[in-house]
């Protein structure tokens, strides 16, 4: 396993990623809709909801948009290029790569999502350090379990269905972690109350993260 | 390989819960406010739990030694115990929604075990989703054999971090009292632990016959 080939492996993903511009269009248009969707039905502008129901539908938004991007990256690739990327790489470098890409990929989703929330609906957070942080944290969380599951839902015939039941069970812990703390980093509670959580979400991520490194091979051999 | 079970624990099986049926309902248990009688819950829903994750583990462990050596044997094994563990959590969960109904005033009280253990099923059946729909036989065992692995990874904290941190109103998590600290005179781990050891067997007794149902469908089907 060397770094040189994991680096090159994702520089093909972006090349990839900006040559085919409508599909990053595509996403950022779906995160968008779905945000506006948000504003139009609850009618937000006269801060209609609470800060609690903010976290769920903010939660619910980069979930779904996760889920998406993250699906494609086994899900609907050419036959062709599975065969090319085995002669040229090992499983384990092609998981890594896949799966920094995708937490960058991660990143990039909540982000722009947090943004376009503060923008058109409110910003009710207040400790920003501990909210930020946890959005790190859980974008590393999703961007592992994902990858690993994109890889079992592409062999299957109904993946994008099976990419759904398989992913929403195992990324529900995550989520809770991340709810609870977002709650915490809502209401400015001390920091030190956050602390666990976000451990606990650092410890959820090295789990994912070891079991797709280790499991992927098996997956990868088919 | 064995597919048989051998006949004394079978025998041990059966003595131990017909123990457990009559001293559980029959035998004196510490009066406690609210509880009461519901205590005796602890017999048949507590040992529904230890019987799900021990069969999940042993589900487990057949899918790493697929993995480490794909014999047919294992994958069949795994999916068995896989199983049998999913019926001892909905036979859990129903015993639980039964005792919650009496305790807590309603059989679905949100409380977080409940919810983790809900969501620790539909991994479990999202398993089962993802053997129906792959239909390379090889394929299929190796595939699930990660989700089981993966599967597993995602329950140890539904079940047992996450209600530890929340308040829980579940004995023995949110800073409750577990059985340890009702049973100050030792009667109900007389017949707690044969409870445990009983159903474990029971169990085992099941996925050994579903073991040999699937191995002798295998047979019909290659004969004809």
């Amino acid at each position: 396993m060397s770094t040189k080939i994991i680096i090159q492996l994702i520089r093909k993903e972006f090349i990839l990623e900006l040559r085919r511009k409508s599909v990053i269009a595509g996403l950022g248009l779906y995160l968008f809709s779905l945000i506006f969707i948000c504003y139009l039905t609850f009618n937000l502008r006269e801060n209609s909801i609470s800060a609690y129901t903010w976290s769920a539908l903010f939660w619910l938004t980069i979930l779904f948009s996760v889920v998406n991007s993250v699906a494609k990256s086994f899900i609907g690739e050419k036959k062709g290029v599975f065969i090319y990327l085995y002669t040229i790489a090992s499983a384990q470098e092609i998981i890594i790569a896949k799966t920094v890409y995708n937490i960058l990929l991660c990143w990039l989703i909540a982000f722009v999502g947090y943004l376009l929330f503060s923008v058109f609906i409110f910003d009710p957070v207040q400790d920003r350090v501990i909210f930020l942080s946890v959005l790190v944290l859980a974008s590393i969380g999703f961007s592992t379990s994902l990858s690993l599951i994109s890889g079992i839902a592409a062999k299957a015939s109904n993946s994008n269905v099976l990419m759904a039941v398989l992913s929403f069970p195992v990324v529900i812990s995550i989520l809770l972690m991340a709810v609870r703390v977002t709650k915490n980093a809502l209401d400015g509670i001390d920091r030190s109350a956050s602390t666990d959580e976000l451990l606990n979400l650092l410890a959820i991520n090295c789990i994912a993260g070891v079991l797709g490194y280790i499991l992927f091979p098996y997956i990868w051999r088919s | 390989m064995k597919l048989r079970m051998k006949t004394w624990l079978k025998i041990v099986a059966v003595v131990l819960l017909v123990y457990v049926h009559t001293a559980g309902l029959l035998m004196d248990v510490p009066r406690l406010n609210i509880l009461n009688e519901t205590v005796r819950a602890l017999y048949f829903h507590v040992p529904m739990w230890f019987g799900m994750v021990l069969l999940y583990l042993m589900s487990l462990y057949y899918a790493i030694r697929y993995l480490r050596n794909p014999l047919h044997d294992d994958d069949v094994k795994s999916v068995s115990y896989a199983h049998v563990g999913t019926a001892f959590g909905i036979l859990g969960m129903v015993t639980g929604m039964l005792w919650a109904n009496y305790t807590w005033g309603s059989p679905w009280h949100g409380d977080p075990k409940q919810n983790g253990a809900a969501i620790a099923l539909l991994v479990y059946l999202a398993y089962f989703v993802l053997r129906g729909s792959l239909d390379n036989e090889e394929q299929r065992a190796r595939l699930s054999a990660v989700y089981n692995i993966f599967a597993f990874a995602a329950m140890v904290p539904l079940i047992f971090i996450i209600p530890r941190l929340t308040s829980s109103v579940h004995p023995g998590s949110g800073g409750n009292p577990g059985f340890n600290a009702y049973d100050l005179d030792s009667r109900m781990r007389l017949v707690f632990y044969p409870a445990v050891i009983g159903w474990f067997l029971i169990g085992l007794w099941i996925v050994s016959l579903r073991v040999r149902i699937k191995k002798l469908e295998e047979k019909i089907l290659e004969i004809e």
